[in-house]
């Protein structure tokens, strides 16, 4: 598992730059690495941008059947989101006027858990699976 | 953990009756699956299968389960391939306990032996079945991405115009091939109109109709402008009954409509000769 | 921070982005075209991601906006030569990108362009 902090924008492209390449070395074809990719440019963002900073996990996992994926966790120390729900609709933003991307990145990937309490941070993990 | 040490007295007896034991193994195996494996090949499978068992049971090593869970999902996978049946594939492992109780039959002090044996080898049994039925439907996923691809095609109707005539239905999954296949066309070709033709797709429903929009949407994200040919009166009719806006995306009864129309969009004309 | 060039060719601005963009030079960018449109009066912005592998919310954000702001200095802005998987995730994400128009390469932008005076 290869582990990376958020803590500046350069961070984010470092993080975007990882995945790639894991995600091209485990088989995800070249739209599923993409989609990969854009997903976690915006939840390493969220974590920069809304968490205070964090660290972001990258594992490669098997499923029972056979098939090869890729595991990403994003994780803050930050004051955590108050209301899921809203947060996972779409348009929703916060204060800055920014959206916080997540239900976007929700549609990019195959499994999406996000963990998250006020006062308590964030944690979001996503897998995506080649075909 | 077993306080009468019959797994390692089990184990023991295994070890030292291994040849008969695996010799009756592999001929069970090679008569279940009626001709369709060399002897050779289930040699090779059984004996790496049987020396891990030994392993598991004797508790020699932490690895020897995580192993042996390994090899027995690769076998399956494998039958699973090769087109055997579920039981075909049971029967690889449940025949070790028949070659087993072939040696034990007669000696009773052996009896709680075997039962744990027994034991185990169910569990081992019913795993295959797992990775076996895992592995089909992971083919059949195969196949289906296979045919979709075919069933597919993206045609030049001319230049700077290419059609996409859809026939069947149009789920989420078709959805990412179909964009994938227009998007490239648009590249490769360089054209700027696409028709999407859904003569062939029986029912349009609001979740089809999603799908033509955010294919719509991804061509315009390359320039091109699309526009969606084969409504047939029926489908129009549930379109408007369902609510369903296709905004300012063209749509066109026929596919020679929607090549009229982009012909005109691009300055042509069609005259007799 | 990277800085993308701006180059003016004849009434249009050049625009070609070349690599991993974090998100400061993409303010930055942003910045640059406000400047160079009011201190030049083009009236097209062409922006080439043809070497662009990742546009997430924030980039696409950011492409909507300097189409807006182009538009106050009436001038129109055209993203060329996006990628397939690019496009198919932008749609998955929601984003259509309105309020810019898009082409396939540099060479159609251009007619676009030009096509409106």
């Amino acid at each position: 598992m290869d582990e990376l902090p958020i803590q500046s924008g350069d961070d984010v492209v470092r993080v975007r730059q990882l995945v790639r390449v894991i995600a091209a070395k485990n088989g995800l074809s070249l739209v599923e690495q993409t989609k990969l990719v854009t997903a976690a440019s915006e939840l390493a963002r969220n974590t920069l941008v809304h968490g205070g900073g964090g660290v972001a996990r990258v594992e490669v996992v098997t499923s029972p059947n056979g098939r090869t994926g890729v595991k990403l966790h994003f994780t803050d120390e930050g004051p955590g989101i108050p209301d899921i729900d809203l947060a996972l609709t779409d348009g929703w933003t916060s204060g800055t006027g920014l959206g916080l991307g997540l239900s976007g990145s929700r549609r990019l990937v195959d499994e999406f858990e996000l963990d998250s309490k006020p006062g308590a941070g964030t944690t979001v993990v996503v897998v995506k699976w080649s075909r | 953990m077993e306080a009468d040490g019959s797994q390692a007295r089990m184990a023991d007896f295994l070890r030292d009756h291994q040849d008969k034991v695996v010799g009756r193994w592999i001929e069970l195996v090679v008569a279940a699956s009626r001709g369709r494996t060399s002897v050779e090949e289930v040699r090779r499978e059984l004996a790496d299968l049987y020396s891990l068992i030994v392993r598991v049971m004797s508790e020699a090593d932490d690895h020897a389960a995580g192993e042996l869970r390994a090899a027995l999902d690769e076998l399956s996978r494998g039958r699973a391939r090769g087109g055997f049946t579920p039981r075909e594939t049971a029967l690889s492992v449940f025949s070790l306990k028949e070659a087993v109780y072939e040696l034990v039959a007669d000696a009773a002090e052996m009896v709680p032996e075997f039962l744990r044996f027994s034991r185990l080898l169910d569990d081992l049994g019913l795993r295959t079945f797992e990775a076996y039925s895992a592995a089909r439907e992971q083919i059949i996923a195969d196949q289906t991405t296979a045919m979709m691809e075919l069933s597919t095609p993206v045609v030049r109707l001319w230049d700077g115009i290419i059609a996409v005539p859809l026939v069947g239905t149009l789920d989420s999954a078709r959805t990412q091939l179909v964009m994938e296949k227009l998007l490239e066309t648009l590249v490769a070709t360089g054209a700027d109109h696409a028709v999407i033709d859904i003569t062939g797709v029986p029912t349009v429903d609001t979740e089809v109709a999603q799908h033509l929009l955010k294919t719509v949407s991804a061509a315009r994200l390359l320039g091109a402008e699309c526009t969606i040919s084969g409504i047939r009166p029926q489908v129009a009719q549930t379109i408007v009954s369902l609510g369903i806006e296709f905004g300012d995306v063209a749509t066109k009864a026929t596919l020679a409509d929607a090549l009229g129309a982009a012909l005109r969009h691009a300055g042509l004309k069609v005259v007799t000769a | 921070m990277e800085q993308v060039p701006i180059v003016k060719i004849g009434q249009t601005l050049f625009v070609s982005i070349q690599v991993d963009l974090q998100d400061e030079s993409v303010l930055r960018l942003q910045e640059d075209l406000a400047d160079e449109l009011a201190a030049t009066g083009a009236r097209g912005v062409i922006i080439d991601i043809t070497a662009v592998e990742i546009v997430d919310s924030f980039i696409g954000r950011m492409l909507t906006m300097i189409g807006s702001i182009s538009r106050l200095f009436d001038a129109e802005t055209v993203i060329v030569g996006m990628r397939p998987a690019v496009a198919i995730t932008l749609t998955e994400l929601g984003l259509s990108l309105s309020g810019v128009r898009t082409a396939l390469n540099a060479e159609k932008g251009l007619e676009i362009l030009n096509g409106r005076s």
